[in-house]
């Protein structure tokens, strides 16, 4: 990080709802310019930590800085943040070029102006011919893409995004995540990104920080936090991992702990040979065909189930069936150690 | 019993009873078995069935009565004899078009009708808004049922005790005699107060229904981008209640115009178009010119329908 003042600096920010503490003690620094995600389960904390942001709850205790400013005791009409609602929060009476411009016209900015404005917004998320429509005849995308251009044209200093795309169906979805890095390179605004999709915080971050019982559980690049997880929690949520237990690392690895490994770092075969190579035996319990690839659920002998990824590329030539015995293999290099035992940990998800 | 020939063979032998018994066979036609059948095939006759009683009721009872009314309004009634007479005649309307007392009454009632409804939207809506917005879920049930409490008690009951409250030793005196004030006693203003009491929770609960579906993210939202409170009650609440609040008046609009009874218990001397319509069926026992009298609040409201119309309030009744 620069030695620039952070976008947003959260530090002990905590908030209970009568005994539930949904953010414990949260520090944490927001780069300017930053794509930054808050990835977690339903009820892990990040979308109160959004909130707390953006003013519309107030903490129990910490403080939230904005560009060095404590705000944590101000309005949400007093502070340099904008959102972009899950329910795009648009309001129905007034059209399109209206809800872009109610940011202008409640700073009292004359009506020619603000519709020049609201226009231009419009024009930057191709929305310009619906702006007489209301909210109620345009399609999802649409409305989030005006959602996007209301919340920007009052020009916030971070922007804060609670799971925008979770109401879109696949391929809009991926459309919007690559129209949204556009927009906030363009702008060169902070965004705060708010999802349960880990797939979706990996594609569009520079940074996340992955949320569990309303603590920061790891903070860092996708990168990071793909190929070293620092929990079991982090390994399980963030992809798919395959998760060896005290006992099965015991039996496969020759040494104690909790340790996991990719399904895409595993192979299917007879066994490989070579330095480092780990081979485990065990019988095909699923094949399910992905198209690119194909994805087999082996029960090793060893008493773990685990799940390859293998490429459905032109060194494939042979085509494994439920039942079929076979070895697989992994190297040891990418075996994550997760520390001792984790108890706490939930089950990992099939 | 012997295998059934339609079910599947039952795949081991010493289950072969139980499980052509445990099959799911085709139930027997029975009288009530058919009629389903015909009326899930027919849906006009579904529909014939379900809405007649109540259609004819409907037309027996409204119609027919109002169009009584309308032609009870063109006949005259012979001051000899007293017997109505069942010849067409404008006179009535003219009578109560011109009359200066059924134009008094009118502006009267009207004035009346309107008071009641301001400050009952006036009170309302902060109610209403702290029910839908603010309260607790708990708070708001019992909020909803406090609201409700005041209907569980008879109109007459409740009118007589404000008749008690607004009286000269009454409660109110007590309360606000310290402070050099006195009670307004029975006239105009004891009327336009009992009323607002009692169409109020007729005006609540429309109000906190629309506002209730108001999403809270509209608020947020409104606040995110830069509007302050009363920006926000202006731009975002009162323009998405307002069908609500339409819907809200014209209960106490249109029951305050035809109430009598209020009027007779704490308006003092002062005659509402209701009583007029009373006192023509009772004491001067002229049918044709209460009716006629009558079409005034019927004209009015249908004014006042068609005039909120537009606003798509009937959507909220």
């Amino acid at each position: 990080m620069t030695d620039q003042q952070p976008a947003i600096r959260l530090t002990g920010l905590t908030k209970e709802f009568g005994a539930v503490t949904a953010v414990d003690h949260v520090d944490l620094e927001i780069g300017a310019g930053e794509f930054f995600s808050m990835l977690g389960p339903s009820g892990s904390g990040k979308t109160t930590v959004l909130r707390l942001i953006a003013g519309f709850e107030q903490p129990t205790d910490g403080t939230i800085e904005l560009f060095g400013d404590d705000v944590t005791r101000r309005a949400p009409f007093d502070r340099d943040v904008n959102t972009v609602f899950q329910d795009y929060a648009l309001f129905p009476h007034m059209n399109v070029l209206d809800n872009v411009a109610y940011g202008l016209r409640v700073r009292g900015i004359g009506k020619a102006e603000r519709n020049e404005r609201a226009r231009r917004a419009l024009a930057s998320v191709r929305l310009e011919q619906m702006a007489d429509r209301k909210p109620a005849q345009l399609s999802g995308g649409q409305r989030q893409r005006v959602a996007l251009a209301r919340a920007t044209v009052v020009q916030p200093k971070v922007l804060l995004l609670d799971e925008p795309l979770g109401a879109l169906d696949l391929k809009l979805r991926e459309q919007m995540q690559v129209e949204l890095k556009q927009i906030q390179r363009d702008l060169g605004i902070t965004f705060i990104f708010v999802t349960h999709d880990q797939e979706e915080a990996l594609t569009l971050s520079d940074r996340v920080a992955v949320f569990n019982n309303g603590r920061i559980e790891q903070l860092g690049t996708p990168a990071e936090l793909y190929e070293r997880p620092a929990s079991r929690f982090v390994a399980d949520f963030v992809g798919t991992s395959n998760l060896f237990d005290d006992r099965v690392s015991q039996a496969l690895l020759g040494r104690g702990g909790v340790h996991s490994v990719r399904p895409e770092k595993m192979t299917v075969g007879a066994g490989e040979t070579g330095a480092g190579i780990r081979n485990a035996p065990g019988t095909v319990a699923e094949t399910i065909y992905l198209g690119s690839g194909i994805r087999l659920v082996v029960d090793l002998d060893a008493g773990v189930r685990v799940s390859v990824l293998e490429q459905n590329d032109r060194n494939r030539t042979h085509d494994e069936d439920r039942g079929d015995r076979v070895v697989v293999s992994w190297h040891d290099d990418d075996v994550i150690a997760l520390g001792g035992a984790d108890a706490a940990a939930p089950a990992p998800a099939a | 019993m012997t295998t059934n020939a339609t079910a599947p063979a039952p795949v081991r032998g010493p289950d072969r009873d139980d499980g052509s018994r445990s099959a799911i066979r085709r139930p027997r036609a029975t009288p009530a078995r058919r009629t389903s059948v015909f009326l899930s095939t027919h849906p006009r006759m579904r529909l014939a069935l379900l809405l007649s009683a109540p259609l004819f009721w409907l037309g027996l009872v409204y119609v027919v009565a109002l169009a009584a009314l309308l032609v009870t309004a063109f006949w005259s009634v012979d001051s000899f004899t007293g017997q109505i007479r069942t010849e067409w005649t404008i006179d009535n309307i003219v009578t109560v078009l011109t009359g200066s007392l059924y134009q008094t009454v009118t502006l009267r009632t009207i004035g009346v009708a309107l008071l009641v409804t301001i400050i009952d939207v006036a009170l309302a809506l902060p109610i209403a808004f702290y029910m839908a917005k603010v309260a607790s879920p708990r708070a708001r049930r019992l909020l909803v049922i406090a609201v409700l409490m005041p209907l569980w008690a008879s109109y007459l009951v409740k009118a007589y005790a404000w008749r008690s409250v607004l009286s000269q030793d009454g409660i109110l005196e007590w309360l606000v005699s310290p402070f050099g004030l006195s009670t307004p006693g029975y006239g105009l203003p004891a009327t336009i107060i009992t009323l607002s009491y009692l169409w109020l929770p007729y005006v609540i609960l429309p109000i906190y229904a629309g506002l209730e579906r108001v999403p809270d993210s509209l608020l947020e939202a409104s606040a995110d981008l830069g509007g302050k409170t009363w920006p926000t009650v202006r731009h975002v609440v009162l323009p998405l209640a307002a069908p609500a609040i339409i819907a809200g008046t014209i209960f106490s609009f249109s029951l305050s115009l035809g109430d009598y009874i209020t009027v007779n218990i704490v308006g003092g001397a002062n005659q509402m178009l209701g009583n007029l319509v009373y006192t023509n069926v009772g004491a001067a026992n002229n049918l044709p010119l209460a009716a006629a009298i009558a079409l005034i609040p019927i004209a009015i409201i249908f004014g006042y329908l068609a005039l909120v119309r537009r606003t798509g309030a009937l959507d909220n009744l």
